[in-house]
């Protein structure tokens, strides 16, 4: 059984070099989530992959963000102190953004990321989630945008 | 100790309800022998004791009769006679023939005595002529008055007989005629009287000699007789019912009547046993009918009592499996909060560990760190880190699903279905384990309305476990479905192994969260208690049978849509 397992994991650690030559380049990312350890790691390793990330700690300065620039992509923590990811996602729509949102819920609160996708996001990710699969779900919102 | 309790408990609890029925059936049924006997008692004695007085009545009538009939016939032949006729063999041997021809044997003998004492005539068997009687008793006795009965004595004759003389006054000359009387005519009189077993009759005179053949040879009893005496003369010539007790213990019960002039007693004597044996037999058939009665008091207070305190005994046992399942499902439902909610906060901590992990291993990529010696080294103990966190993320996983916050979309489940998906999903790793699943599933099951994800997650645990179990010896896992008869309503889905099974030690603790067997890291100690709050949820039911050596067997009852 541990054997399976290593297995398993050399074959994800190729997979994520792959990843690395294969970034998308000049994705603009717009990354939400009031952890800051997580924003800060997530952020140095999608700049690493040649995306443009802009990092926001709680609803507000995402808002803010958003109000700076313009985003492909908006990675969006469903649970923050400060406001729901979904009245932040309302408040996007408000704004008329032409933005792809990809939602990260808890497991379990899968309820919520309907919900959301419902109000127009693009979809959702469990959190934590494997970084290859939050490049491909990116890239997938880049190419549907345009 | 609880268990102890609880058998104390029942015990004076059927204790109490037995000894209050047989004390509330046993206080009527007392009361009603005891007051019927009483009545039955007094009646019996007041019958027997009349029956004697009518007995010992009649019999003292005849005896006075016979006595009084004898005299009367000698004072006739006195009377009616003149000394000269009277004295005379041949004359007296005529009368006495036709006395016998009146009256049979009674008369033995007649025969003229004067005043000397001298018999100076005689008829009968005897040669007993001028016998001089001067100094016998009855001699004297009679000379006293008109008639005379003497008591029995045996005389010259050496028989038992006895005389009736009646004394004749013919110008001045005195004679006695005399009679001698059978004694065994006037003896038949008494000896007829018989009563039960042991009743008979007899005479007694003052002295207390019998004055017939008593039917039993018993010497009486003086003291006895005193008593009878005294006792007869107390009640002035009516008869006389008292029991008397001997020296050996026995009571009589006497009736006692005088008779000839207060100078005889007619004796009836039966033993108090003989004479009351129906009074006994009925003592005896109420006792019978008490012991009977009581016996089925018993048995039916005993019976009835059990049955009740069984049904009681099952009541609270029933109570109590509710009151444990309660307490379970609350101890599930905090356990299953708590978890959620530590598994929510490890998540991002977790999350972030793991990227930073990545983030290093990014960092390695580049050129500047290729060449390090230690790179391996780097790599291994970043691999490391993600898998470790992975387990994490899984256990948080596992967490949140026991606290019911997975896909829990319901929807209409054909079970074999399901069943079938997850035997494919199984069957590499089965196969891989040399463990054979075996279905066998009820065609056409009605729906059940289910999240088929929580029911795939329930069914892949329950093979997991059992190929773990098997890891080693292979086997065969049976899955069957099928309507259950035992609960109505539900489908019984059987998970069998022929594993080593489980001891009893931890049957009890299968379900609760976070209780495994496997090695720290090999498992969480969650899948069998998710499964527990799952199929709960269901409303269905899950039970595991277990025998070490044999195998295990879980069942699972879900309810179906009528």
């Amino acid at each position: 059984m541990a054997d399976g397992i290593e297995t398993i994991k050399g074959q994800e650690m190729k997979r994520e070099k792959n990843d690395l030559q294969a970034a998308a380049e000049g994705i603009r990312v717009l990354l939400v989530d009031d952890e800051e350890g997580y924003v800060n790691v997530l952020n140095n390793r999608l700049s690493k992959r040649r995306f443009q990330v802009t990092t926001a700690c709680s609803g507000g300065d995402a808002i803010k963000a958003a109000r700076k620039q313009d985003f492909d992509v908006a990675i969006l923590d469903l649970k923050m102190e400060d406001m729901d990811g979904l009245e932040v996602l309302k408040i996007f729509n408000q704004m008329g953004l032409d933005m792809k949102i990809i939602m990260l819920t808890g497991h379990g609160s899968q309820e919520a990321a309907r919900e959301g996708i419902q109000l127009g996001a693009f979809d959702y990710l469990t959190k934590p989630c494997e970084l290859h699969d939050l490049i491909a779900k990116i890239n997938e919102a880049y190419t549907a945008r345009h | 100790m609880v268990k102890d309790k609880n058998k104390n408990y029942y015990q004076s609890l059927s204790r109490n309800m037995i000894l209050s029925t047989i004390i509330v059936s046993f206080t009527p049924m007392i009361l009603v022998i005891t007051i019927l006997l009483q009545q039955y008692q007094v009646s019996f004695y007041e019958k027997t004791n009349a029956h004697l007085n009518e007995l010992v009545q009649k019999h003292k009538q005849n005896i006075d009769t016979f006595l009084t009939e004898k005299t009367a016939n000698i004072r006739f032949l006195a009377m009616t006679k003149d000394y000269e006729t009277l004295n005379d063999d041949e004359f007296l041997q005529r009368k006495l023939q036709l006395l016998r021809n009146d009256y049979g044997n009674v008369f033995v003998d007649l025969g003229i005595v004067e005043a000397s004492g001298l018999q100076t005539a005689y008829a009968g068997p005897l040669e007993l002529e001028n016998v001089d009687y001067r100094n016998a008793e009855w001699f004297q006795s009679a000379w006293q008055k008109d008639s005379y009965i003497s008591d029995v004595f045996l005389g010259l004759r050496g028989t038992p007989h006895f005389i009736v003389a009646v004394r004749q006054n013919e110008n001045g000359r005195e004679f006695l005629v005399r009679a001698t009387i059978n004694f065994n005519s006037f003896n038949s009189l008494v000896q007829t009287l018989r009563l039960g077993k042991t009743g008979y009759a007899f005479i007694l005179n003052r002295e207390g000699a019998f004055q017939t053949q008593p039917a039993m040879d018993i010497p009486p009893d003086p003291d006895g007789i005193s008593f009878l005496w005294k006792a007869v003369e107390k009640t002035r010539n009516k008869i006389l019912i008292t029991r008397w007790t001997d020296d050996t213990g026995e009571a009589d019960l006497y009736a006692a009547g005088s008779l000839k002039h207060g100078q005889w007693l007619l004796i009836v004597k039966q033993k108090v046993s003989d004479a009351y044996a129906d009074l006994r037999r009925m003592y005896y058939l109420a006792l019978v009918i008490f012991v009977i009665g009581a016996a089925g008091i018993v048995f039916m207070a005993n019976y009835t009592t059990r049955r009740m305190v069984r049904r009681i005994r099952k009541t609270d046992r029933e109570k109590e499996g509710m009151n444990q399942q309660i307490i379970e499902t609350g101890k599930m439902a905090s356990i299953g909060e708590l978890a959620a909610g530590i598994a929510h906060e490890i998540n991002n901590p977790v999350a972030i560990m793991v990227e930073e992990a990545g983030w290093i291993g990014d960092l390695l990529e580049e050129e500047d760190f290729a060449e390090g010696e230690n790179l391996k080294e780097f790599r291994r103990a970043l691999t490391q880190i993600n898998t470790q966190g992975r387990r994490c993320k899984e256990i948080t996983h596992k967490l949140l699903s026991f606290a019911r916050k997975t896909d829990s979309t319901l929807k209409d489940v054909q079970l074999n279905d399901i069943i079938r998906e997850i035997v494919d999903l199984s069957s590499q790793m089965a196969k891989y384990n040399k463990v054979s699943i075996e279905t066998r599933l009820q065609k056409t099951l009605p729906y059940i309305t289910a999240s088929p994800s929580e029911l795939q997650q329930v069914l892949l645990n329950l093979i997991n476990n059992a190929l773990d179990a098997m890891e080693k010896t292979g086997g065969v896992i049976h899955i069957s479905t099928k309507i259950s008869e035992i609960e109505p309503g539900t489908i019984v889905i059987v998970v069998e192994d022929n594993g080593p099974g489980i001891p009893d030690a931890n049957l009890s603790r299968l379900f609760d969260p976070f209780f495994t067997t496997k090695p720290v890291g090999k498992g969480t100690g969650l899948g069998l208690s998710i499964c527990y709050g799952i199929i709960n949820k269901m409303g269905g039911k899950i039970d595991v049978q277990s025998a070490v050596g044999k195998g295990t067997r879980f069942r699972i009852w879900i309810p179906f849509q009528q």
